[in-house]
């Protein structure tokens, strides 16, 4: 399940979802301006030049926006579950899931604005996939 | 050749907009036709689209084989060939950009500046679905990792959306409902009062698939489906489609109904992940409206009938903010009191939109089709009184934003 047979992910994509197997949230941090940026490009979009490398994020940020899904969309996932954009202190948004502190779906005691911290949902055989729980 | 005579309205501020047609002449939309509507067993796409373009060009007074530029989209792989093909045409100039159902009102705004340009005479706008029939409207996973070269796991979507379970669209509507309600204090009943409206509309309509009025009770109460927005706040599934003819002036002297002038058009899109918009309360409606207002030397103040793209009810709040007819955020207070109803001071929907008319898949070529009738005055019973400006707003995927401002002469 490769695009070259060289692990999860795409040539730009690989090294966070190893990251990921260690359960490491990285992102791309720019040597010149210092600016973060997520997904990852091949340079900093904010300078258009510099040096992009991975670094580790906290893993921490703030609900940005938040939906509660009624509707079966994927087979292993069972609604109602809440797909959120968490805003991570670097400043790069993600699309995520939000969990309770011990890794149960919520469905609502959970508002924007609300802080939160990275979790890793199991995937078996493909890398993790980050999510975020209350903090 | 046609000369660059000056052929502008009377001078009035641009603030934003340096592109001028003043070089070039007027232009117009001189033919339009639905395909037909709801549930469409007896025909297939490509047919729905011929017919409605026999329809729309002999309303413009003109043939199929009179079109030499071909705008469609979702009409397969190569669209304006395939349906070029079909129709027995070889266009000069073709358009099959997909910016979702926005690519409508873009359609106009590319027409607008080929035909003023003289790089085509009679441009053919088209799109059918029969998305109701065929029930492929399937819930999607947010995004799609499909390319040429068939579904890509390592697609950005597949990697980073589609794992969360986002539905798409009405994930990302969700989540820009949710914000903007944070934000602003926007209500679920202010939401729910665009779907009433639409409804209100639709019940003048007798090609409407909705023919009984909602409550707000009936939108606050119907099934959540992706919080807060709930099934009453999501358009229909319906098949469908239409045409419209882009010419100028002297192509639509023998039209039989009055063309209508296209006074302004832009478009613009910001973001294809919901992760990457900067401000997901603002999209790039505010670009296309201020590039269709300033073209057309007008403003919000002066729009007698709006046709937004409701395709889900959050997006009438925002493109009212996006189009000038009240101030970021506050959306939700102007809808209050049933000012888009009919008989209130803004009518929109006219048709019954998305919500409560007809949405097969893309609307926006429907948009165009219910403001130039309400131009004409042909919309019966609810037509808007002494309607002489309108505009439609499209919306594409989640940032894809077109507006096109239309006039009688
Ligand atoms: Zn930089």
């Amino acid at each position: 399940m490769t695009d070259t047979g060289e692990g999860y992910g795409d040539a730009l994509t690989r090294d966070f979802w190893a990251a990921a197997r260690e359960e490491r949230l990285v992102v791309q941090r720019c040597a010149s301006c210092g600016h973060h940026q997520f997904y990852p490009r091949p340079f900093c979009l904010e300078c258009e030049d510099g040096e992009v490398g991975w670094v580790d994020a906290a893993g921490t940020g703030r609900v940005y926006s938040l939906t509660t899904v009624h509707l079966k969309v994927t087979p292993d996932l069972e609604p109602p579950y809440i797909v959120a954009l968490v805003e991570l202190d670097e400043g790069p948004r993600l699309l995520t899931r939000l969990v309770d502190e011990d890794g149960s779906p919520l469905v609502d005691g959970v508002a924007i604005g609300d802080r939160v911290s990275v979790a890793w949902h199991d995937r078996g055989e493909d890398p993790p996939l980050p999510i975020f729980r209350r903090a | 050749m046609f000369g660059f005579v000056r052929i502008g309205r009377p001078a009035t501020p641009r603030p934003r907009c340096a592109l001028s047609i003043e070089f070039a002449r007027p232009v117009y939309i001189a033919g339009v036709a639905e395909t037909a509507l709801g549930e469409v067993h007896d025909q297939t796409e490509l047919s729905m689209v011929a017919l409605a373009a026999r329809e729309a060009l002999r309303e413009a007074g003109l043939r199929i084989r009179d079109v030499d530029g071909v705008f469609v989209n979702y009409m397969g792989e190569q669209g304006s060939v395939q349906v070029g093909e079909y129709l027995g045409l070889e266009p000069r100039y073709a358009d099959s950009s997909d910016l979702g159902g926005a690519a409508f009102e873009a359609f106009v705004h590319h027409a607008m500046l080929a035909v003023a340009a003289g790089r085509c005479e009679v441009a053919l706008i088209a799109y059918a679905s029969r998305q109701r029939s065929k029930r492929a409207r399937r819930v999607a996973a947010s995004g799609s990792g499909t390319s040429v070269y068939g579904p890509d796991p390592f697609h950005l979507t597949e990697q980073f959306m589609s794992p969360y379970g986002a539905p798409s669209p009405i994930g990302a509507f969700a989540l820009m409902a949710a914000r903007h309600m944070h934000e602003y204090g926007t209500t679920r009943e202010q939401l729910a009062e665009v779907a009433v409206a639409a409804s209100h509309w639709a019940a003048l309509n007798p090609k409407a698939w909705r023919q009984e009025p909602l409550t707000a009770e009936d939108v606050l109460g119907s099934r959540p489906i992706s919080d807060p927005l709930h099934r009453h706040d999501c358009c229909l599934v319906t098949d469908g489609g239409g045409v419209v003819v882009v010419t100028h002036r002297d192509r639509a002297r023998d039209a039989r109904s009055t063309p209508i002038r296209v006074l302004g058009a832009g478009e613009g899109h910001s973001y294809w992940h919901v992760s990457e918009a900067r401000d997901i309360t603002r999209t790039a409606g505010y670009q296309a409206a201020a590039d269709a207002f300033g073209m057309a030397g007008v403003t919000a103040r002066d729009v007698d009938v709006l046709e937004p793209y409701d395709a889900f009810t959050i997006n009438v709040i925002m493109h009212l903010e996006e189009l000038g007819f009240c101030g970021p955020g506050e959306g939700g207070a102007f809808v209050e009191g049933g000012a888009l109803r009919p008989g209130g001071a803004l009518p929109s929907l006219t048709s019954g939109g998305g919500l409560s008319y007809c949405h097969p898949g893309a609307l926006g070529v429907l948009l165009l089709i219910e403001a130039v009738r309400q131009l004409r005055g042909e919309a019966g019973p609810r037509q808007v009184p002494d309607a002489r400006i309108a505009v439609a707003h499209g919306v594409g995927g989640i940032s894809v934003r077109s507006t096109v401002v239309l006039g009688v002469d």
